[in-house]
């Protein structure tokens, strides 16, 4: 625990050994997929005869070929009493489509080339309709997504703490800012994918999914197929990166394609194509906000009132999840005095809106650090005074905001240092020191601005993880759970936790995640959850074999099992280190089955010893083998929190925008591999600057998505993302037995937020839209110019 | 009308990591399906399919070449080294491999067989980079995981390793 372990990985994944979706199921059938060209339409006609007359198509099918459950609506995963109007698409679309991209005839063929020949030949004749695109249109509510859905609402809800409008009321000062941010999306490097393998004789399922949840998967696809679950069995293979997109259940294709594959009684696979992922997958981000504000002369919050109107696209299987974790993590490290917020969840005809790495933090983040900034610039105070004198501190932890969280539990935080946080950043951004750069670089032509950001993310929601931890005869140690890998380096991390707890080389300990045959209980992997739920679940488990083996050693060693330790894996009386036993013969020993197959089974031999005819080989309250199982459940999230910090340089003439220096201060609790947390929030930086600058879905009024390319979408290249300077602080969570917050999302949650305020900062005018590009920043600055020599950044609020 | 004689196969031969390679396949197969599902070596990865994101980079003469962009008849004659041919062996590392594991230059690892090729053929031509030159020369790759820092330093650090090899005898 604690020290830069090189990955275990890694040397697999270098030398082509990986094993992703596409890597497996040479042979198999390939499917692909006639979508929808339009954005809104009833489907008239599907004709497939052109199709079948290619060699090499084995199946063509449309949603009236589907039978019994594969033919209902998916299902909504986390269904919330505000969720008065769910709606889910079908696995094939049933008379009418609701984005660009809707999966509507499924082919069959001998290779993916011929699929998609057989696609080309099927022609759908659609009446098409007219589209929502956007937020504001969506709010309109003059056009509909769905016609039973008045106002396009698919959830609106209210969460209130305090008075606000006493609150804003008696307030000395208020503000509103109006505030957008834009789509964005997860784009995993893999994109989706899924291989189906029946097995006739067996009459069971074994199906590989590119998936952030292997048993979601799992119960999803027998419930859907109507099989026992017991002959379904769900393999996670190496996943070329998540973010969010792959924790979404059962994707269309997850049901049909081993759905095809018992229908033909032969393997099956599809793998998704890069325009496939943008127009059928999921995005994130895109919201309108509306934040009042009310606060004395210090700049401390007395009542913050938000609404959001929230764009979910055009189906709501994961729910309001999103929106729910704005509406509560906006609240970052403050105290907001009375705190009223509102959203209303929108369809709009597009892809579907499904958690991406920050799930709803990063607009919260850019709500409350706005409001943040135009309050230290309406009272004219040091931006990071003002945040320092609204923070909740160290000794008013636990702090319960009084609100309810995404898991429908308190949101109350677990621990944190905020000051220490941000003293840490200002050291190492230069904070005090920053207005004599400026001056400096004015004097050179140059614009440079500061802005910084904080934020406080729950982590490690539950309900649960199970860990499986086993030792073999030889001394290799199987750990098992059940959460999937996307590239988290678990096979490492976990290993280090399961060695230090064991006692046993890191080289012993083998890692199976995301495998239902190894460990059938799991949730998945998202909400930074892996290393707090599976780490403290292998801990627990390897706490529980450890019990064991040192009580099956000090029984052959006569000794108190208090006397013992196991180092290295060996189990040593402690004082006198001779007198010991390996592990690997502990093992045996838990076994009354010992056939000689191997030198510990020989080994054992001498510790047979005397028996009691009387009691059974195995205690009633005994098993064999020297292996144990246990589950982390904790009663609620741990609160990670960080700071950022970045100094960019406008270009005054092209409206260039460069991010000199980018800045991280971050608090996950207890690190088990520094290298493993810093590579995190390396990428997650990465993401959240490609937010902030970059990448956008650009619609069209009809619903058409312009930029569904590498080519026009336009993620950071090396040449975009700074040199990121990190420093940790480690405020251990007193929740869970090893002290770990979550670390995945972190890195994005601010970055959108920074990059406002620096560009704001270098400006001298508001930043109210993200992400900004040259021209837009350009726009401002003509308007701004146009508009008032002296702009004043906010407006007072007139009553 | 049937479309079963519309696609005819080709032999096509490509010498693959040193080794004379032939398999049956269209005209119109991509180098990287080629590679991937005629010949089974996955380690190439395809991550868009035009061009863009540099996964499916191998090396085709010894010069980074997107396998997605190419028809593998075009590759007829010529010499292919993919990820497998930089280092196959997991217990025996390349220097550029090496220094990605010292690093921690990937996550998920999918992107990383087009940075390994990308690299490795730079490194041959700029032995000694600096780190702006790093940066640089891996600019054409997409990678969403690591935010590149770690694979900068993974070029510089793998220059040091090819050194290190070649000073000892």
């Amino acid at each position: 625990m604690g020290e830069k372990v090189q990955r275990r990985e890694d040397p697999r994944l270098l030398t082509g050994n990986g094993r992703y979706l596409d890597d497996l199921g040479r042979g198999a059938l390939q499917a692909a997929f006639v979508r929808s060209p339009h954005a809104h339409a009833r489907i008239v006609d599907i004709d497939i005869a052109d199709a079948w007359e290619l060699d090499g198509v084995e199946a063509i099918y449309t949603w009236e070929d589907l039978p019994g459950r594969v033919a209902e609506p998916l299902p909504v995963l986390i269904p919330h009493p505000a969720m008065t109007h769910a709606r889910t698409g079908y696995c094939l679309a049933r008379d009418e489509v609701n984005h660009v991209g809707e999966a509507v005839v499924m082919v069959v063929a001998r290779d993916r080339y011929v699929a998609e020949d057989a696609c080309a030949r099927i022609t759908v004749q659609y009446d098409t309709l007219p589209a929502v695109v956007g937020v504001a249109r969506a709010r309109d509510g003059d056009r509909l997504v769905h016609d039973d859905v008045p106002g396009n609402v698919a959830a609106n809800l209210r969460q209130e703490v305090g008075d606000v409008d006493t609150a804003m009321a008696a307030a000395p000062h208020t503000l509103t800012l109006e505030l957008a941010i834009e789509r964005s999306a997860c784009m995993p490097m893999e994109g989706k994918g899924v291989f189906a393998r029946w097995d006739a004789d067996d009459g069971s399922l074994r199906l590989y999914s590119s998936t952030q949840t292997s048993t979601g998967v799992r119960a999803a696809v027998a419930a859907k197929l109507e099989l026992p679950l017991a002959k379904v069995e769900v393999v996670t293979p190496d996943v070329g990166g998540g973010f969010g997109v792959k924790i979404v259940h059962p994707w269309p294709e997850e049901v049909l394609v081993p759905w095809a594959a018992r229908n033909l009684g032969r393997d099956v696979k599809w793998t998704e194509d890069r325009r496939e992922h943008f127009v059928s997958s999921a995005h994130e981000r895109g919201q309108l906000q509306e934040v009042t504000v009310g606060f004395d002369d210090d700049g401390r919050l007395l009542a913050l009132d938000v609404h959001f109107w929230h764009d979910n696209g055009a189906y709501t299987p994961y729910g309001i999840i999103v929106p729910i974790i704005t509406a509560t993590q906006l609240l970052g490290p403050y105290k907001p005095g009375a705190y009223r917020v509102e959203f209303w969840s929108l369809y709009t005809n597009t892809v579907l809106v499904t958690p991406y790495r920050g799930a709803g933090r990063p607009q919260g983040c850019y709500a409350m650090e706005r409001t943040m900034d135009a309050i230290a610039e309406h009272r004219g105070l040091d931006r990071a005074e003002v945040r320092s004198r609204n923070f909740i501190q160290p000794d008013e932890m636990p702090w319960d905001h009084g609100l309810m969280f995404q898991d429908g539990r308190p949101l109350k935080y677990d621990s944190g240092d905020f000051p220490a946080s941000l003293a840490k950043l200002k050291a190492l951004v230069g904070w005090d020191d920053f207005a004599a750069y400026r001056e400096q670089a004015a004097r050179e032509g140059r614009r440079v601005g500061l802005g910084i950001g904080c934020y406080v993310e729950g982590t490690g929601v539950g309900p649960y993880e199970g860990g499986h931890v086993q030792v073999e005869t030889s001394g290799r140690v199987n750990v098992a759970t059940g959460l999937t890998t996307q590239g988290q380096g678990h096979q490492t991390i976990l290993a280090q936790i399961v060695a230090d707890e064991l006692g046993v080389p890191f080289d012993d300990v083998h890692v199976t995640t995301g495998d239902t045959r190894r460990m059938a209980y799991a949730v998945g992997t998202f909400a930074s959850r892996g290393a707090v739920m599976s780490g403290n679940a292998v801990a627990l488990a390897a706490r529980v074999v450890r019990a064991k083996a040192l009580r099956i050693a000090a029984e052959a060693l006569e000794v108190s099992p208090d006397d013992l330790d196991i180092a290295d894996g060996v189990v040593s009386v402690k004082g006198a280190p001779g007198t010991s036993i390996a592990l690997k013969t502990v093992a045996v020993m838990s076994n009354p089955l010992r056939y000689a197959f191997d030198a510990s089974a020989a080994a054992a031999t001498q510790f047979a010893g005397t028996f009691d005819p009387d009691t059974p080989p195995v205690g009633d309250d005994d098993e064999p083998g020297l292996e144990g199982q246990d589950f982390y459940s904790p009663t609620q999230a741990t609160f990670a929190n960080g700071m950022h910090a970045a100094v960019v340089e406008t270009d005054p003439v092209t409206a260039e925008i460069r991010i000199l220096r980018y800045c991280v201060v971050h608090d996950c609790g207890v690190m088990v591999n520094p290298m493993i947390v810093e590579g995190q929030v390396h990428g997650g930086v990465a993401q959240g600057v490609g937010g902030a600058l970059y990448e956008r879905m650009v619609y069209d009024e009809g619903g058409q998505l312009l930029n569904a390319s590498f080519m026009d979408f336009l993620m950071p290249y090396a040449s975009e993302v700074p040199h990121i300077e990190t420093d940790h602080l480690e405020t251990p969570s007193p929740l869970n037995p090893l002290g770990i917050k979550g670390a995945g999302e972190a890195g994005t949650i601010p970055v959108s937020a920074v990059i406002a305020s620096a560009i704001e900062d270098a400006e001298g005018f508001p930043i109210r839209s993200m992400p900004i590009s040259p021209a837009e920043l350009w726009e401002l600055r003509r308007r701004h110019a146009a508009s008032d020599p002296h702009p004043v950044p906010v407006q007072e609020d007139p009553r | 009308m049937s479309q079963s004689a519309a696609d005819p196969l080709l032999d096509i031969t490509v010498r693959v990591n040193g080794v004379r390679r032939t398999a049956a396949a269209p005209a119109r197969r991509l180098l990287s399906d080629f590679l991937r599902h005629d010949l089974g070596l996955t380690g190439t990865h395809v991550g868009c399919e035009h061009g863009v994101c540099g996964a499916c980079t191998v090396l085709v003469d010894g010069e980074p070449a997107r396998a997605c962009l190419m028809f593998a008849v075009t590759a007829q004659a010529h010499d292919v080294t993919t990820v497998e041919g930089i280092g196959h062996d997991p217990a025996d590392l390349d220097p550029v491999q090496q220094a990605f594991v010292e690093c921690h230059a990937l996550q998920c690892g999918f992107c990383t067989p087009g940075f390994v090729t990308t690299i490795s053929a730079y490194l041959d031509e700029h032995p000694d980079p600096s780190a702006d030159e790093a940066r640089e020369a891996i600019s054409g790759n997409l990678c969403r995981c690591t935010g590149y820092q770690n694979i900068v330093a993974a070029v510089l650090r793998a220059a040091e390793l090819r050194r290190e090899r070649e000073g000892t005898p």
